[in-house]
């Protein structure tokens, strides 16, 4: 049957919502020499079509649905590519322009290339907002109640510097009370765990 | 990972390539030439000739069945036809939809094409409509009930889940109306498959 390829390469997607399955460059390769090849046979189906017409056997139907599958592959194909930079857009958000290695060996070399380019991108946009230094786009994702937070920290992170210069040490299940912007980008990355009552 | 959901059906859409992968019964009114074998397993010729049953994905249905020259004549899959939509008439609510089949309503949208008494058409206006409510009251009310959503097709599983999240994050505001700040969800869906793998080794 054609296109099954691109059916699996779909429901490799489908079935990995939550993360970043490795890129599956063997399926995308052979879903690629599947179209060279319909392409090719339809080329010659429609030379000989018009040749042999008036024998009165038709090749349309057989180009018809050879042209479908293309199609088909083709949108399969481009999906895969789509879904998969829109997850990797995303994770810039939420993992900041570092990502954690386990990730990165799921991607392939074009899509490291993109998310290196998109993260210079989007710093360089940061940084031409406002007068002073640029604006964090990344942080205040949600309405502050108050200036100071309490944090526990979830993992040995090591020395972190403040703003204003003092350096904390940061050990696992430490609670620290600390400024709301200091620590929301390392809330959002899952180093600290906000303490709400 | 954040899929483009398929309620725009959009190119891209996952969902709506799942759907169209599902098959429905055709027969050919034209020969179609050396794509026998392609097409069917079971073939002993080259040649599809006409009058062959088959059952075809919904992409290529789709490509086949409509147009000035149609290849195939579409039949309407089981699931849509006459005993089964006596069934959605009599009770929508007491159906296993899941068991109908995983895109009941995104399949049925196609297969209305080619459906000329425009009953399934009909029939899944009624379906959604005397289902919704019983969606709607799951959402609201079942905190975490992993049967429930069994009988729900992907569709209305979508619309529970999201519900089911907002009606969540609502009653947090309700009760306490401090936003704790969160770490991303693609780190923590991350961080528990990490865990995963140490328990392994």
């Amino acid at each position: 049957m054609f296109c099954d390829k691109a059916h699996t390469l779909i429901k490799e997607l489908d079935r990995n919502r939550d993360i970043l399955p490795p890129y599956n460059n063997d399926l995308v390769n052979e879903i690629g020499k599947e179209i060279t090849t319909l392409i090719e046979q339809n080329q010659i189906d429609a030379q000989t079509n018009e040749t042999r017409n008036s024998e009165g056997v038709s090749l349309m139907p057989t180009i018809r649905v050879r042209h479908a599958a293309i199609h088909r592959n083709l949108r399969c194909i481009l999906a895969y590519h789509y879904n998969r930079l829109n997850s990797l857009r995303t994770m810039r958000w939420e993992f900041g322009s570092i990502l954690p290695v386990e990730i990165k060996v799921n991607l392939s070399t074009a899509e490291s290339n993109w998310f290196a380019k998109y993260s210079s991108t989007l710093a360089k946009y940061m940084r031409s907002l406002g007068e002073d230094g640029g604006v964090n786009l990344a942080v205040d994702m949600k309405p502050p109640k108050a200036l100071y937070i309490e944090v526990r920290c979830m993992v040995d992170y090591g020395r972190f510097e403040l703003s204003d210069g003092s350096v904390l040490l940061l050990k696992k299940n430490s609670r620290h009370y600390l400024p709301r912007c200091e620590c929301e980008e390392l809330i959002r990355q899952g180093v600290f765990q906000h303490i709400v009552n | 990972m954040h899929l483009q959901s398929a309620y725009m059906p959009n190119y891209f859409a996952i969902d709506d390539i799942l759907a169209t992968q599902e098959r429905t019964p055709c027969k050919f009114i034209v020969n179609v030439p050396t794509l026998g074998v392609k097409l069917n397993p079971s073939a002993e010729g080259d040649d599809i000739q006409v009058g062959t049953t088959l059952e075809l994905p919904m992409w290529l249905v789709q490509q086949l069945g409509r147009g000035r020259q149609p290849v195939v004549s579409v039949d309407l899959p089981q699931m849509y036809k006459e005993a089964y939509r006596e069934v959605l008439k009599a009770d929508p609510r007491a159906v296993n939809l899941h068991k109908f089949g995983l895109y009941f309503y995104e399949l049925g949208s196609y297969a209305k094409e080619f459906d000329n008494q425009r009953e399934v058409n009909d029939i899944l206006i009624h379906t959604f409509k005397g289902r919704f409510r019983k969606i709607m009251d799951l959402a609201d009310n079942i905190s975490s009930d992993s049967t429930a959503q069994d009988s729900l097709d992907v569709l209305e599983r979508r619309l529970y889940t999201d519900g089911h999240r907002s009606r969540s994050k609502l009653n947090a505001w309700l009760v306490e109306s401090g936003v704790p700040l969160e770490a991303a969800n693609m780190v923590i869906n991350h961080r528990k498959r990490k865990r995963v793998d140490i328990e392994d080794i």
